[in-house]
């Protein structure tokens, strides 16, 4: 387990960029080449135009698709909820979550009557897409 | 196969990112809790590279004895290593980094498993040894992300799925004295529809699943066998199309795990023929290992609920009722 090992799995390969910006390179020289190839032989422009749209489309997306691929390895921190109660009154807090709260932790007074409150849920509300399906 | 290669690969690269990840995690929990001399990398490390050799079954009378105390030897080793790494930490968040670095270890494991598979596949250009893995890693990277974000609610001793048993038992020991039952197992007293309950769930807020059979047992003993119904809540996996918090009834003894508390509770159970009723709250091993989803939480009372019909339909008034709240209290007090 390197110390490097962390950075190399975000990193892209060195050899795919090559591939990319080298196609990327030969794209663009393949668009410059028809420019100048339209008053000799139009045949000839088309298909370079053809071939350099192509390449600089392809080497774009591919460069797109690895970085979208990069952005995907994270590992999430879902938001959590800690509502704290006062026993005797009934007020209510809701804040965030902090290192040390637990259910049935005596907390802070209550505002409104000095009583000590008590932590009485922590948890995370996930917002799920419901799937259509007979079953 | 070169396309099963490439998916295999493709997983392996994010199973390395979140083994590093939960790697980093460890260690920097180690340290801002902690507060070691040295840096604890090196230590970590080790740790991650633990492993546990079960029984020899061959002869298989007496195995869940052995059994159990190897996992008691492996507690109480985990334990010692965690306080060695981390001197400023109390109890509680002694079982909380044991759990993380529990949970580091197990992708480590997950890790190195598919690594292995994908490099002799590889090495020797066999389609099954490839087929095989890649055949089960959809589910293999479900559990590793589980893993992954139990990682973050471990270190910060945030509720998981697992501990609804847990909180359900506290919900009704709320208020009522409780006393050391068995290790890591806490019991009250509680007056419920008439009978006299004896709740138990393992000590909280730390990190820990206790010993429930231990402490079944101690009751039952305690009273002699006159015991009218056990009541055990825990959380269980779900089937997919099932929803997450759907609590369901039934019988017998409602406990994960390597098998040893199960075992001791029905060995106990069988002594007295004394009836075992189950009621679960369903969730996906997701949900289980990740902190609390709020429908985990609000399924809490309906499983309260459950509890008390079951008591009233089952046992007549002045009898003894056993309400083991199972699973991981990390998060969770009494």
């Amino acid at each position: 387990m390197s110390k490097t090992s962390s950075s190399a799995t975000t990193r892209i390969s060195s050899f795919v960029l090559l591939v990319i910006f080298i196609t990327l390179a030969l794209s663009l020289t393949a668009l410059i080449l028809a420019v100048s190839a339209f008053s000799s032989n139009e045949m000839a422009a088309y298909y370079l135009l053809l071939i350099g749209f192509l390449g600089a489309a392809m080497s774009t997306y591919v460069l797109l698709q690895t970085r979208k691929r990069i952005k995907r390895l994270s590992i999430a921190a879902p938001s959590i909820t800690t509502t704290i109660e006062c026993r005797k009154c009934g007020f209510k807090n809701v804040r965030e979550f902090e290192r040390g709260d637990y259910i049935f932790k005596e907390v802070d007074p209550c505002q409104k009557c000095n009583e000590k409150m008590l932590i009485t849920a922590i948890y995370r509300e996930v917002k799920e897409k419901r799937k259509r399906t007979p079953f | 196969m070169y396309v099963m290669i490439r998916e295999v690969e493709g997983s392996l690269y994010k199973l390395k990112y979140i083994r590093d990840e939960g790697r980093k995690i460890a260690i920097e929990t180690i340290k801002e809790i902690g507060k070691p001399q040295s840096d604890p990398t090196a230590k970590v490390d080790r740790f991650l590279e633990y492993f546990t050799i079960t029984p020899q079954s061959l002869d298989p009378a007496g195995v869940i004895g052995k059994l159990e105390h190897i996992l008691d030897v492996r507690d109480t080793r985990f334990k010692d290593d965690v306080k060695l790494m981390a001197p400023a930490t109390d109890k509680t968040q002694v079982n909380n980094l044991e759990n993380t670095l529990e949970a580091a270890m197990a992708l480590n494991f997950i890790y190195k498993v598919i690594r292995h598979f994908y490099l002799l596949g590889k090495k020797t250009l066999s389609l099954y040894i490839i087929m095989q893995i890649q055949m089960i890693l959809p589910l293999v990277m479900r559990e590793a992300e589980a893993y992954a974000s139990a990682l973050k609610a471990f270190a910060d001793g945030q509720p998981i799925g697992d501990g609804a048993g847990a909180l359900v038992a506290a919900r009704l020991t709320y208020g009522h004295p409780t006393r050391n039952i068995a290790k890591d197992c806490v019991a009250a007293t509680v007056p419920m529809e008439g009978r006299t309950a004896y709740v138990i769930k393992a000590e909280g807020p730390g990190g820990n699943v206790g010993k429930p059979g231990d402490a079944i047992k101690t009751i039952i003993d305690e009273n002699e066998g006159k015991i009218a119904t056990i009541i055990m809540v825990d959380a269980a996996l779900k089937l997919e199309g099932e929803e997450v918090g759907e609590v369901a009834e039934g019988v017998g003894a409602a406990i994960g795990g390597p098998g040893v508390d199960q075992f001791k509770i029905e060995e106990s159970i069988l002594k007295y023929h004394i009836p075992i009723n189950a009621v679960i709250i369903k969730e996906d091993i997701g949900d289980a290992v990740s902190p609390m989803r709020k429908e985990i939480f609000d399924a809490v009372d309906k499983a309260i609920e459950r509890i008390r019909q079951v008591i009233l339909e089952k046992t007549k008034e002045g009898d003894n009722v056993i309400v083991a709240g199972v699973g991981n209290t990390i998060g969770i007090g009494q």
